[in-house]
């Protein structure tokens, strides 16, 4: 019984597998890209950065996300106190036409 | 001088980094004060600094969305931010797109998507240029002929007053937005955003460039909420498009945060500008800018019908959009070094 059903898996394995190799001997889909990042040369968090883009494009992407606009907020508001520093009204605008 | 150059984690490039501080600079002063991303200046530009095609335009979308937010952080103190206007817009700014983009697949399945988006792009921004100068004659015009009738110029005339017709169609619901001070019925934004996304997902476009006049000549918006209004929805559209780029693994977030140290002061400058710049000053330098675009669009069409061309204009294209950066950056920056130094001189000459 034993011998049977060790037969009978390697016949589908067999079959699962020579299926997968006709579907890509008739082309099939085309299989998307892939990039990796190589992280070899890299170290401390650019390192960690590759490493993250290698392991979940879910948490990379979601990092870049809150990122990105936060990143944006800061350096606005630093340009802001540069801008009010060197006295320019950043709350009124005179000019009113079209 | 290694330490000029930084190697992108993902990209695997070496990068000259002030660059890109140099190019976020650029695009932040023109799109702060244009209101619009600039991906068609800063996809050249990042190619020319070594980054691969694959990651130049997420890199380019991801920097936009931080810079737009910026930009928009600005202008909304101005008070040039429609955000009632932005958010109706964004409904059919996004399904427009997801249209345009279907569209460009069946385009691409009967084999005419190349030529078809090409010309459309030219078609749309000779149409736009032809737009913005009919109507700063048509005001110039105005303003000779009040003159002549020996009647007082009105400030806030406009050249083309399309918007006005279409202010006139009454299908509720009616919507007012009053930072821009109009009223209409509310399948007016809607429908000009629908159109207007479309446009761009055609084109593989933000839509600035297309929603900006959109917003002045159809919505019949004020040059600056135009400007501001157009920001917010830039700021949005491209925190998407980053995520949707990023997913895909095409973003090199190194790289976009180096651009948005520059981008930062750069938008700062462009959106402080529109304060000392008339609303129709904007819209020349606009319409100078679309030229611009057109030319290097038609250049980048040339090596298709004469491909012994191929090099000439690719290098004439590049040199172009980088020379129009340029050129446009420093006019804006030094209206805005003017205007502040005058306003910073008046408040202490009262003081």
């Amino acid at each position: 019984m034993g011998s049977l059903v060790r037969r009978l898996s390697i016949v589908l394995t067999g079959l699962w597998l020579s299926a997968g190799s006709a579907f890509a001997a008739g082309g099939g889909d085309a299989a998307p890209i892939v990039i990796v990042a190589d992280s070899r040369k890299l170290t401390g968090i650019m390192a960690w950065w590759a490493n993250l883009y290698n392991e979940s494009h879910f948490y990379f992407t979601l990092l870049t996300i809150i990122l990105i606009p936060l990143v944006g907020v800061i350096f606005g508001l630093l340009a802001d106190l540069v801008m009010h520093f060197i006295g320019i009204d950043l709350e009124h605008r005179d000019l009113a036409e079209h | 001088m290694d330490w000029l150059y930084v190697l992108m984690p993902i990209a695997g490039v070496k990068i000259f980094w002030p660059g890109l501080v140099i190019l976020g600079v650029g695009v932040g002063v023109i799109g702060g004060f244009f209101g619009m991303g600039g991906a068609w200046m800063v996809t050249p530009g990042l190619n020319i600094l070594g980054f691969p095609m694959a990651f130049a335009i997420g890199t380019d979308i991801a920097h936009m969305a931080g810079k737009s937010l910026i930009s928009t952080m600005r202008h909304g103190k101005f008070g040039n931010v429609d955000y009632k206007l932005g958010l109706v817009m964004l409904v059919g700014t996004v399904v427009g797109f997801e249209v345009g983009a279907q569209m460009i697949m069946w385009l691409e399945r009967i084999g005419i998507v190349g030529p078809v988006v090409r010309w459309m792009y030219l078609v749309l921004l000779a149409l736009i240029a032809w737009m913005v100068f009919a109507d700063i004659a048509k005001k110039r015009r105005k303003e000779r002929e009040a003159i002549a009738a020996g009647r007082e110029v009105d400030k806030l005339a406009t050249g083309i007053e399309w918007h006005k017709s279409l202010h006139k169609i009454r299908i509720p619901p009616m919507v007012h937005f009053h930072t821009a001070q109009i009223t209409c019925t509310a399948w007016l934004p809607i429908l000009v955003s629908f159109f207007t996304g479309w446009l761009a997902g055609i084109l593989g476009i933000g839509g600035g460039l297309i929603r900006m006049p959109a917003l002045i000549y159809l919505v019949g918006c004020p040059t600056h909420v135009a400007v501001g209004t157009d920001l917010f929805e830039v700021a949005i559209s491209g925190l998407y498009g980053a995520a949707s780029y990023t997913w895909k693994g095409r973003t090199e977030l190194v790289a976009a945060i180096i651009m948005l140290v520059g981008a930062a002061v750069g938008a700062q400058v462009g959106s402080v500008a529109t304060k000392y710049i008339k609303g129709y000053g904007i819209r020349v330098v606009f319409g100078l800018a679309v030229i611009g675009c057109f030319i290097s669009v038609l250049l980048k069409l040339i090596p298709t019908y004469v491909p012994s061309f191929y090099h000439i204009a690719d290098v004439s294209a590049t040199i172009l959009i980088l020379g129009l950066v340029a050129a446009m950056s420093i006019y804006i920056t030094v209206k805005m070094v003017q205007g502040a130094a005058a306003e910073v001189a008046a408040k202490k000459a009262k003081s």
